[in-house]
């Protein structure tokens, strides 16, 4: 009984369901009123849901993207992808500059934008997938090139302007649709999750993915296309920046290339590790990177909060990360587990059920 | 010096190694490029003083990138130390003029020692402190100097949000200049101006030095090698894997903390935005100068011709003409997309015909 306990005291879920559960206690206690929900009207007269929340479900709505597809990268190439930020921002210029070139913002002009910055951040996806893939180069080192200049060339695509386009198609995706009082950035992660939730079920990647990043060559001898298979979760990848591009486009109505999800793939790939996922590839747990971005993202939204000014943040983010990762580290693990093991040993019958 | 002096190998002629390599075509293409550079744009190019000026906006980045390859070549990565650079630079400035509460008052020009006593201190904490995390507590590097670049971060703006000058008076002191009268060029006027060097090039050359003798002469440096080459093996050889891991972290962290003290003595400077993307520029730097983040493969030499073509790159892109903010980047990316490229290719090559 009691070892079974502790094997499931193991799992991978521990840390991000731990810091959650620590988040929500801690607010409980400083201001229950964080978590009310209420229905509020918004310019339009339209119904919409406000409260903490929904602005941490709303706000997370990238980062959730982002670290889905993060995680296929993570696992198949045992390495992070450090230009998702750069590359969203690529695909917001990208879409912002089909906007631009009609006269009147329609929806399938809005169609259009988002297919072709879908095609272009693919294509820059690709690109990083081949290094990666083809050439054996280290995920971080070849995603560093479009670290480095990707902002520049999303600056360059519209000239050195940071156009702004206003459209009510605009607004609701980037807020709400006339009706539903639910964001829609919230709506566009559940799609997101369903096709990903599909693609498990009724393709064979995911185990593809995994046997990738745990034996390339064994995979290899088992007729998995690894070239393939690594630039696929690549070219995933880059579909998710894409979306994610378009959510922060459509929230501001416009395109900054500077500040567009800035440093988001630090968070993407902090979301992938807090989920419990290896780092160094392999076996992964989609469910974990997602409640791992939702915990960044709560964690984030309490530090406002209690009144931390926005440039402070990062620091005790810092700090609740560091005790996360050293809860959840193998050793600390280990010697939690010895110190259980001695308790118990210790211990009568009666305590032992009581802790089981 | 060297410890295992009677297990000394004999020598025999043996092939080249991939780090000797790699550093070959880096040293091969700088100086190629730095040529070309003095035969089509000439000017600046071809007087000392920009291979100088190069150097003293760049002293800090050759230090903090002689810790990355350390940590490199250990197979670990530290992204904190543009943060640690920047913090330290910002505590630094404070304390210079006086706005650090219990330091308030010092005499001016003890400061300065307090400053690099401080510098010194946030480093090796950092080191300490990460490289306890990652070596002893076995947590994957990556986020733990992430967390770490976040708390610098978030603590320059805890100390000040608005950028902060250190007083001019000790910034004469810190600025003095080295003049290298034989290696001047003439003005305009025909006056000849001797080519003019900061101390902080001298800390980072003395320092890349140091690296390159721990590096080739001492036990620990050939840990590293062995600890980066595989980690395995190395336990079984009875090298002490989470000691050595503990030290190249410790000695990371203290660079940082020194870069931040040179980037100070450059800039004079406090704010929550220097040395931005200083980690990334120092891996690419690294990168370029053959260091392989899988570790086992990497020289300090390389890594100082990394930061210099990096930086030759920009100063080509600003004299050659194309002015519009967003080529140097771009041109940064491309060049350093070429360097990856040629590397792995020539690698691969290399070892396809070893085989």
């Amino acid at each position: 009984m009691n070892k079974k306990k502790l094997f499931a005291f193991n799992s991978q879920l521990l840390i991000p369901v731990i810091a959650i559960v620590i988040l929500v206690i801690f607010n409980l206690f400083r201001d229950p009123s964080f978590f009310s929900v209420s229905i509020a009207s918004n310019n339009n007269g339209d119904p919409v849901l406000q409260g903490n929340l929904i602005s941490i479900l709303n706000g997370a709505s990238e980062l959730v993207i982002l670290a889905m597809g993060m995680t296929l990268v993570t696992a198949a190439c045992g390495g992070q992808d450090i230009s998702v930020g750069a590359l969203s921002a690529i695909a917001g210029s990208v879409f912002v500059k089909v906007l631009k070139s009609g006269g009147s913002i329609s929806p399938g002009l809005v169609i259009g934008g988002f297919l072709c910055c879908c095609i272009v951040a693919m294509i820059f996806g690709a690109f990083n997938g081949t290094l990666v893939s083809v050439f054996g180069i280290q995920p971080m080192i070849a995603t560093l090139i479009l670290f480095t200049c990707g902002r520049s060339i999303a600056y360059w695509i519209n000239g050195g302007a940071t156009p702004t386009v206003t459209s009510p198609v605009i607004t609701a995706i980037g807020g709400f649709i006339p009706g539903i009082p639910v964001p829609t950035p919230i709506l566009i992660v559940i799609l997101a999750a369903c096709l990903f939730a599909l693609l498990f079920r009724f393709t064979t990647l995911g185990l593809y993915i995994q046997s990738v990043g745990i034996n390339q060559a064994a995979s290899r001898l088992n007729g998995i296309h690894n070239v393939g298979i690594k630039l696929l979760s690549f070219i995933i990848l880059g579909a998710c920046c894409a979306v994610s591009g378009v959510i922060g486009v459509s929230r501001l109505g416009l395109i900054n290339h500077e500040t567009l999800l800035l440093n988001i793939e630090m968070d993407a790939i902090l979301a992938v590790a807090i989920g419990g996922n290896s780092l160094g590839g392999g076996r992964f747990n989609m469910i974990g990177s997602v409640i791992g971005a939702y915990a960044i993202q709560m964690l984030t939204i309490t530090l406002y909060a209690m009144k931390v000014p926005s440039t402070d943040v990062k620091a005790y983010k810092a700090v609740v990360i560091i005790l996360l990762v050293v809860i959840g580290s193998p050793v600390v693990k280990e010697a939690a587990g010895r110190f259980w093991k001695k308790i118990s040993e210790k211990g009568t019958a009666g305590t032992g059920k009581e802790a089981a | 010096m060297n410890k295992n002096e009677n297990s000394r190998p004999v020598r025999v002629r043996e092939p080249i190694t991939d780090t000797q390599l790699l550093i070959t075509i880096t040293v091969c293409i700088f100086f190629f490029m730095y040529i070309l550079a003095m035969l089509i744009w000439g000017g600046g190019f071809r007087k000392p003083q920009m291979i100088f000026d190069i150097l003293n906006d760049n002293a800090y980045l050759i230090i903090i990138s002689c810790g990355l390859t350390v940590v490199m070549i250990t197979g670990s990565i530290d992204i904190s130390v543009g943060g640690v650079t920047a913090l330290v630079a910002m505590a630094d400035v404070m304390i210079l003029s006086g706005h650090a509460g219990p330091f308030s008052g010092i005499p001016e020009k003890s400061r300065i020692v307090l400053a690099f006593c401080m510098a010194l201190f946030i480093g090796l904490l950092y080191g300490l402190i990460q490289g306890y995390l990652i070596a002893y507590l076995e947590i994957q590097p990556f986020i733990i100097t992430l967390a770490g670049m976040f708390f610098a971060r978030g603590m320059i703006t805890i100390i000040s949000v608005d950028p902060q000058k250190a007083p001019q008076n000790l910034m004469d002191i810190l600025q003095k200049r080295i003049e290298i009268p034989w290696l001047g060029s003439p003005n305009k006027k025909g006056v000849i101006i001797p080519a003019r060097m900061e101390i902080g090039v001298v800390i980072a050359l003395v320092i890349v030095a140091l690296i390159f003798i721990l590096l080739t002469r001492f036990r620990l440096g050939r840990h590293f090698y062995a600890v980066g080459g595989n980690r395995q093996s190395a336990l079984m050889l009875g090298v002490n894997v989470k000691k050595t891991r503990f030290m190249a972290h410790l000695i990371s962290g203290l660079l940082a903390g020194i870069a931040g003290f040179v980037f100070m003595m450059h800039t004079g400077a406090g704010n929550a935005t220097n040395a931005t993307a200083a980690e990334m520029n120092a891996i690419a730097s690294s990168i370029i100068g053959g260091t392989l983040l899988t570790g086992g493969v990497g020289n300090v030499i390389g890594t100082l011709f990394g930061v210099l073509t990096l930086s030759t790159i920009k100063s080509i892109v600003t004299t050659s003409g194309l002015r519009d903010p967003w080529w140097q980047s771009i041109t940064t990316g491309a060049m350093l997309c070429f360097f990856i490229l040629l590397q792995s290719v020539v690698l691969m090559q290399k070892h396809k015909r070893s085989k």
